[in-house]
């Protein structure tokens, strides 16, 4: 498969995890390992950043893994910076997934304060990747202060309903200059692979794989889905149309006389 | 409009006829819907409600669980700081009626119980006190929150009610989450159990979670005392409150408790037996009304129970606790608020929760969200 390039670092697979709601560490590790994937986010208001013995982080392998933070807890702008530059003063790569969610119901994000925040960590060096409501102005506006993706969301958060603001993904995929990430609420291999055939850069899931009795099983099926739609989108999908069209052309005659 | 006048428009007599009146047929129409309205969460509540509804009244609370907060379970802990109290409530070991030896904590004394805690493994603990602000007022309860909070992280209170002003203080001092349970909502019962004392002003208990939230709390927690009155129209208030605090406040996270009435010093007894499978019922019911509140459990149940509800919607509990001042350093202690019904140690109860498929959650906040001028 082609490479991701997100703020020049390459990456193999186009799968990300998230490691929330996972019954163990165990079957967190064993569905990271099986989805192939080389970024995972964690919470930082769940590990101690700054000690390897945290029971978390120390199951995640840093050679193989990019560890990307997530600031998920924040309520607004100030706090997710705050966590930002906690994870970063801790050793942590530059690297942040910035998640500003008031609403602890839905856990929608907030689109103020995360442009906000997002300007301010941009210009302190961070790559941030935010996480964001599906609206394409808001990814252009993040895109303009120097995010290093848009991470629209599928779908609320833990739902599994799949891309359920599909019309606006594929407006910030028409519109996008940075890597597009579907994140939040992708339920099935069928719905990475749609957002991937879409055009979708990557895509990130948790639920879907913590939620369910085998993780590593459905890690599995998740990086076909990804590779299959990412596939799919290279070689260029056939228009779509009303009606049937016969591959033999019926005019074929005119031309063969 | 304050919950009192929400309250109002739900007089007890309606709500009870109303939930005893459910049909089969209302019962299975609420378990099939996706997104419940109260009448349907009052169904939810029937006593006819059969084996066969309630079996899948526990299938849908747990799916919805495990897709909202997944297989984890937060672990907090109960650190008394003081049981001198000016309230007489009937039911409670800490009333002013009762002869028990009264203590409040010292902050050397504090620290040393956090840090025991802390050893234990806990991040997330909850000070509590009576009701007796010369001795433990806010002052007292700000300078505690200073000793704890390096020691532990998120701090909550579980305290006498405050104004706005009061919570204001206490989010300043860095306080992210409140425990306030109404007792009854039936306003004739509880004058009558709590005949004095500051704790005699309904009215204020009840607008304080309001308070609370104003002054901007993260986590605002309810719940009644079950058995003290009629816990149908109890559960089903507790559950109007946090649907309408969850409206209000939408920065900030429900949760509901779910305190049965344990034997305590003064002998009073129950009024209204709440069985196992009743309160099963209610956190299920309540989970569906409410799919994203937190659900906390207490060491007030039995170690098999609270086994047995893991699954069914809980999201936070205790382990290893103490109800008396300076229980955890002291093993001499007396004057509990209550007696413990599940003493495993903290440790004991982590791995129980790793073989039933959980994890344990010990910590889930962090530094950044304190220390605004930072």
């Amino acid at each position: 498969m082609d490479q991701l390039v997100i703020a020049g670092r390459s990456f193999n697979s186009r799968l990300m995890v998230g490691t929330g709601k996972f019954a163990s560490n165990q079957a967190m590790v064993d569905a990271m390992e099986h989805s192939g994937c080389e970024i995972v986010t964690v919470a930082l208001r769940r590990v101690d950043i700054d000690n390897p013995q945290d029971s978390l982080l120390s199951h995640i392998d840093r050679e193989r893994y990019l560890l990307l933070p997530n600031t998920s807890g924040a309520r607004d702008a100030d706090e997710a910076v705050r966590l930002a530059r906690l994870a970063r003063a801790a050793g942590c790569e530059p690297w942040v997934k910035l998640e500003v969610t008031p609403d602890p119901y839905y856990l929608l994000p907030d689109p103020i304060e995360t442009l906000k925040a997002a300007e301010i960590l941009v210009k302190d060096g961070f790559i941030v990747l935010p996480y964001m409501p599906a609206d394409p102005v808001l990814a252009k506006r993040l895109e303009e202060v120097g995010t290093a993706t848009v991470m629209p969301l599928g779908a609320p958060i833990g739902t599994n309903k799949g891309l359920r603001t599909r019309d606006h993904i594929a407006i910030i995929i028409e519109q996008a200059k940075v890597p597009v990430v579907v994140d939040a609420g992708l339920g099935a291999p069928s719905h990475a692979a749609e957002a991937m055939e879409m055009g979708a850069d990557a895509v990130l899931v948790n639920t879907a794989l913590a939620d369910t009795p085998d993780p590593a099983a459905m890690a599995r099926a998740f990086r076909k889905g990804v590779e299959a739609g990412r596939e799919a989108f290279v070689a260029g999908l056939g228009p779509q149309r009303q009606q049937a069209e016969a591959s033999s052309p019926l005019t074929g005659f005119l031309r063969n006389s | 409009m304050t919950f009192l006048q929400q309250l109002a428009h739900y007089p007890q007599q309606q709500v009870k006829e109303q939930i005893l009146a459910a049909t089969p047929q209302q019962v299975d129409k609420a378990l099939c819907k996706s997104k419940l309205d109260l009448s349907d969460f009052a169904s939810l509540l029937s006593p006819q409600i059969s084996d066969a509804q309630l079996e899948e009244l526990a299938g849908r609370a747990h799916r919805l669980t495990c897709q909202r907060f997944g297989r984890t379970i937060l672990l907090y802990a109960p650190l008394y700081l003081s049981n001198e109290c000016h309230n007489g409530c009937r039911y409670c070991g800490f009333s002013a009626d009762n002869h028990l030896p009264r203590k409040t904590l010292s902050l050397t004394e504090i620290e040393q119980e956090a840090k025991i805690l802390r050893q234990q493994g806990f991040r997330h603990m909850l000070l509590l006190t009576g009701e007796a602000p010369e001795a433990a007022g806010i002052d007292f309860l700000e300078a505690a929150v200073q000793v704890v909070k390096p020691v532990c992280g998120s701090v909550s209170i579980e305290v006498f009610p405050m104004d706005t002003a009061g919570y204001q203080r206490m989010v300043a001092a860095g306080v992210d989450g409140l425990t306030l349970y109404q007792e009854t909502y039936d306003a004739e019962l509880y004058r009558e159990l709590h005949p004095y004392g500051p704790k005699s002003d309904y009215q204020f208990r009840l607008q304080a979670p309001e308070c609370a939230g104003e002054a901007g709390l993260r986590r605002i927690g309810i719940g009644s005392l079950l058995g003290l009155g009629e816990c149908l129209t109890d559960v089903f208030y507790t559950g109007l409150h946090a649907h309408y605090l969850a409206r209000r406040f939408w920065r900030t996270q429900v949760t509901i408790s779910f305190p049965r009435l344990r034997p305590a010093e003064g002998g009073f007894q129950p009024r209204s037996i709440v069985s196992d499978r009743q309160l099963t019922q209610f956190i299920c019911a309540l989970r569906l009304l409410i799919p994203d509140a937190g659900l906390v459990l207490s060491t007030r149940e039995d170690a098999e129970l609270r086994d047995n509800l893991l699954p069914l919607g809980i999201t936070q509990m205790s382990a290893g606790s103490c109800t008396a001042p300076g229980g955890y350093g002291d093993a001499d202690h007396n004057g509990e608020q209550f007696a413990i019904n599940d003493h495993r140690t903290p440790e004991e109860f982590a791995a129980v929760l790793k073989a039933r498929g959980y994890e344990a959650v010990w910590k889930d906040w962090d530094n950044a969200f304190l220390n605004r001028a930072s």
